[in-house]
């Protein structure tokens, strides 16, 4: 059994575990030019700040949208859209259903995107909002933290349960302690593919909707809502969830919680922690699959890529605040490289990608990593 | 021969013994024409009759009836003239005919009500406007499906391509959804053809009723046929104007920003304007207004130098200037009764007008700007007490200065999405949400507070002394209006599945609606249930009830119960339409459950109610 100080110990020698010190030379000389392959083959960015300074909403910026050459921000003061250079704020007084926006979607057939907030659910489309709200539509509650298309419906999270609007008939069909095993209604986020539909549940694990089937099944820690470590790779890695990512492609599903993630393959968890994984922390916000291999992980100190072996994090330091990159290969050796530019801030909310480009929400700005080949 | 006679009234006993009944008369009703690349033919949509008819320019004669689905609303020609698309808006589809051979060849898919369908320049993909579900079908026409579907406005009902195929237009019948006794916006949804996703909707202020929209072939110039209804203030000016405006919106790179100018002049109303057709050269501009029984002529570089001449501030105005139009109406031509679709030969030399309850075309010489000739579509020689009445709903020559018609509120013979202050008792004072008017005939009484106990009174007197402000109908042509407006069939329901069964969401709503008990098992008392108020065939007990929604601004806190049939169309709700919604009936209008208990229920449970109502 392992204990919360247990992970607090570990991830301590996570940020200063470049020390070689004691060990054969030979050893170490191989292992500095391991670890030096191993950066090379990591994604390494240059980072582009915004902020209010040069038009972001606000600096507080819950989570990005890439959607072709327009960039979403969702921020707690607005929606801020960037495109051609230039950002363009959208506020309740454009329609937006609510200044503090949680997320943003994408819908890929029509181009349009889903926005959503503390006071509803808008529907962006050529410049025209389209509003729900639990007064004047089936939405199940107006505190909408996540947003999914899947063709021609609309799954949402929010803090009353699921819902998931059918855009043709205009019917909403709502998930909530009733119709599925959800025992906490509190919805966190929601991933909708054309195979299956998975929800954050914030304190209720993981729920999953099968298309084909038309069933619920729910996946929970199996050593209950308790913060310990029990039973580690027999279940998911807690209850309180906040992010969800299916790699359908692979069948993969990954998820964030506040502490650690799970990757599960439909047959066995693999739980990742910072004592034991290159996760700078415990607490997630986020976690975006590439594949069933590779992900990125929102956290509270920095930015994580898991690429099936070795990791990498992305942040400013969090004592000197200078700009840096950790890299831990796949033997646990961590390497600390100093680089130009970092992410706004290390409290990372949300990211999402453009190409080899990553766009990364910060509790102090909006990020723009520039692949450097 | 008197033994054949005497054989006539025993057939007619045995018909009607046996419960046939002759089938009512069906009249062309030519709502939309347009013409092959050639010239050569004519091809016209008759929604009366449920066929296209294929018309032999030259000699004016009928080649060919091709029999098309349920009401069909739509019709074009693809670019090249090969194939043919209609819309059958009962039908939810659209036919492709083979324009050699005259016959249909594939049904598409589209969704609620298509109206309009047109094919791009490449016949890659067919754009198709569905006026219930709000928003336009895209079809692979390689593979016959739909690929995806765009959000229009409400009431997407009318489409236009620009001439170099980049751009797809849609019009709306109906207003954007917008605020309680707020101005009406209106947009213009413009597709990317490439992308296939919409780029832009410039907004039609104050406009309210958008039909066709055509181009310069130079694409610098587009025109589109609006109303701008005038809800807002009572209907008791009609001689200030103050009514309908009947305008053109004028918009691309030769005016810059759209400028709405109107049609209509000083002391006389051209209503309301429907079909749009630019000569090839750019010179006229052709407007076809239905109550009027006309169509409009527009010389196009007067109209442009006109709006250059107007300073930019004063051309947000220019809509309500009626003097305005002298300065570029060059024409306005007679035509037969209820002109709707125009379509000009590919010479220009011939506009071809569609009269819907006339049953024929006109074809008017555009050199001479007069009709030289008419183009009967068959149909019954006589006219029904109920046709004549179609015909009288669609005339605005009753209301003074020939205002406007009942079809100008009623669009379609339906409903217009608005609110309106029909009585001389002061602004803002018994506000009345304009209701769907099919399957009325047996609901009587009629009115929001139920004050007109028959449709008589209703269309009659009514009408003449708060509408028209004029000698309206005699008692024969009375008689015939309310035939029609009784006749009027209900269009089918979309959310209702085809074999009738309920899905379990409508099943658990239809349960809530019926329901006599609360959830904590105390009785609900019967005036306070959906069923008993909402009850018979028509989902109204005829009578008066005060449910708590009446205003302070309200003569009466008692409301005709409304019908229910097809409520799902008609946002916005309760007699004032300040419920946008059918859930804000219960959301925000029921604090004190006096309009039905519903403050028991969970959201999902409302859910359920509403996905109930939407079948009915």
């Amino acid at each position: 059994m392992r204990s919360k100080g247990v992970k607090e110990q570990r991830s301590r020698h996570w940020t200063s575990g470049h020390g070689l010190a004691g060990r054969p030379r030979r050893l170490c000389l191989f292992l500095l030019a391991a670890s030096a392959l191993v950066a090379a083959d990591l994604p390494r960015f240059r980072w582009e700040n915004f902020s209010t300074a040069n038009g972001l909403p606000d600096d507080h910026v819950f989570n990005v949208c890439v959607q072709g050459d327009r960039v979403w921000a969702a921020t707690e003061n607005g929606l801020g859209l960037y495109q051609n250079g230039k950002w363009r704020v959208f506020t309740p007084a454009d329609g937006l259903a609510h200044r503090a926006v949680l997320y943003v979607a994408p819908d890929p057939r029509t181009g349009d995107v889903w926005v959503a907030t503390m006071g509803g659910l808008s529907r962006y489309s050529a410049g025209r909002f389209d509003t729900y709200t639990q007064l004047n539509s089936g939405l199940p509650n107006d505190v909408v933290y996540g947003v999914s298309v899947q063709g021609p419906y609309v799954w949402v999270a929010t803090a009353a349960g699921g819902g998931r609007l059918d855009t043709r008939s205009g019917e909403w069909s709502l998930f909530n302690e009733r119709n599925t095993p959800m025992y906490e209604i509190w919805t966190y986020a929601v991933h909708a593919t054309p195979s299956k539909v998975y929800y954050a549940v914030w304190g209720g694990g993981v729920l999953e909707y099968d298309v084909k089937t038309e069933r619920w099944k729910d996946y929970n820690d199996p050593d209950g809502e308790t913060e310990m470590v029990v039973l580690k790779d027999q279940g998911l890695i807690h209850e309180i969830t906040t992010s969800v990512s299916y790699a359908e492609k692979d069948q993969i599903l990954w998820v964030a919680t506040y502490f650690g993630a799970s990757r599960y393959d439909g047959r066995n968890w693999h739980n990742f922690l910072d004592i034991d994984s290159g996760l700078p922390s415990n607490f997630l916000n986020q976690v975006r699959a590439v594949d069933g291999n590779r992900a990125w992980f929102s956290t509270d100190k920095g930015l994580a890529y898991y690429d099936g072996e070795n990791w990498a994090v992305y942040r400013p330091a969090l004592d000197t605040h200078a700009p840096e990159m950790l890299v831990r290969d796949k033997v646990g050796k961590v390497s600390r490289i100093a680089t130009e530019t970092a992410p706004a801030h290390h409290y990372i909310l949300g990211i999402d990608f453009q190409g080899d480009d990553v766009w990364v929400a910060t509790a102090r700005g909006l990020s723009h990593g520039i692949r450097i080949r | 021969m008197r033994r054949k006679l005497s054989l006539i009234p025993v057939l007619l006993m045995a018909l009607i013994s046996i419960g046939a009944v002759p089938p009512a008369a069906r009249y062309p009703s030519p709502i939309e024409l347009t013409v092959s690349p050639d010239g050569a033919r004519l091809y016209v949509l008759c929604e009366g009759t449920d066929e296209v008819v294929a018309v032999d320019t030259a000699a004016r004669r009928i080649l060919r009836r091709i029999g098309v689905g349920r009401v069909p609303k739509g019709l074009s020609i693809a670019p090249n003239g090969k194939r043919l698309y209609v819309t059958n808006s009962w039908s939810d589809s659209v036919f492709e005919i083979d324009a050699g051979s005259l016959t249909v060849i594939r049904t598409l898919p589209a969704g609620f009500e298509p109206n309009a369908a047109m094919a791009d320049r490449e016949s890659r993909f067919l754009y198709v406007a569905n006026r219930i579900s709000n928003d336009i079908s895209i079809v692979d026409l390689a593979t016959g499906q739909e690929v995806k579907r765009l959000v229009a406005g409400r009431g997407a009902s009318y489409l236009a391509m620009s001439p170099d195929g980049s751009r797809v237009y849609c019009t709306h019948i109906y207003p954007l959804p917008g605020g309680f006794r707020t101005p009406l916006e209106s947009e213009i949804t413009i597709i990317d053809t490439a992308r296939l996703e919409v780029i832009e909707r410039p907004r039609l202020h104050n406009v309210a009723g958008v039909f066709h929209a055509a181009f310069s072939a130079d694409g610098r110039l587009g025109l589109v046929a609006q109303l701008r209804p005038k809800n807002l203030i009572p209907l008791a000016h009609v001689e200030h104007g103050w009514v309908m405006g009947n305008s053109l919106a004028v918009f691309g790179e030769d005016v810059g920003e759209v400028v709405q100018v109107p049609l209509d002049e000083l002391d006389r109303y051209y209503t309301p304007p429907f079909g749009v057709a630019i000569a090839p050269d750019k010179s006229t501009a052709y407007i076809s207004t239905t109550g009027s029984d006309s169509v409009t002529v527009i010389d196009i570089a007067r109209v442009l130098s006109f709006i250059a001449a107007t300073p930019a501030e004063a051309r947000r105005s220019l809509a309500n200037d009626l003097s305005a139009s002298s300065n570029y109406v060059a024409a306005r031509i007679q035509v037969g009764h209820g002109p709707k679709g125009l379509a000009l030969s590919p010479d220009g030399r011939q506009l071809y007008v569609a009269n819907r309850t006339g049953d024929d075309i006109s074809v008017i010489d555009t050199a001479e700007r007069r009709v030289t000739g008419t183009i009967s579509l068959g149909g019954p020689a006589t006219l029904t007490s109920e046709r004549r009445g179609e015909q009288l709903f669609y005339s605005a020559r009753f209301a003074f200065q020939g205002h406007f018609g009942c079809a100008n509120c009623h669009l379609e013979a339906t409903f217009d999405g608005l609110q309106w202050d029909l009585e001389p008792d002061g602004f803002g004072k018994d506000i009345v949400d304009n209701r769907l008017l099919e399957d009325v005939a047996d609901t009587a009484p009629f009115k929001w507070n139920g004050a007109n106990p028959n449709l008589e009174t209703e269309c009659g007197p009514r009408t003449e002394k708060f509408f028209y402000r004029s000698q309206s109908y005699n008692g024969e042509e009375l008689n015939d209006l309310v035939a029609f407006i009784k006749s009027i069939p209900l269009r089918p329901n979309r959310y209702r599945r085809a074999d009738d069964e309920l899905t379990a969401a409508q099943e658990r709503g239809k349960a809530i609606f019926l329901r006599t008990r609360r959830k904590d098992g105390t009785p609900i008392p019967r005036s306070n249930q959906c069923g008993v108020c909402h009850s018979g065939p028509h989902y109204t007990n005829q009578k008066l009830a005060d449910v708590g929604t009446g205003k302070a601004t309200d003569r009466s806190p008692l409301i005709d119960v409304p019908q229910l049939t097809n409520v799902v169309l008609t946002a916005p709700y309760l007699h004032d339409g300040s419920a946008r919604t059918l859930e804000e009936i219960w959301t925000v209008f029921n604090p004190n459950d006096t309009h039905g208990v519903t403050n028991d229920l969970a959201k999902d449970e409302l859910n359920d109610l509403i996905e109930y109502l939407k079948i009915l």
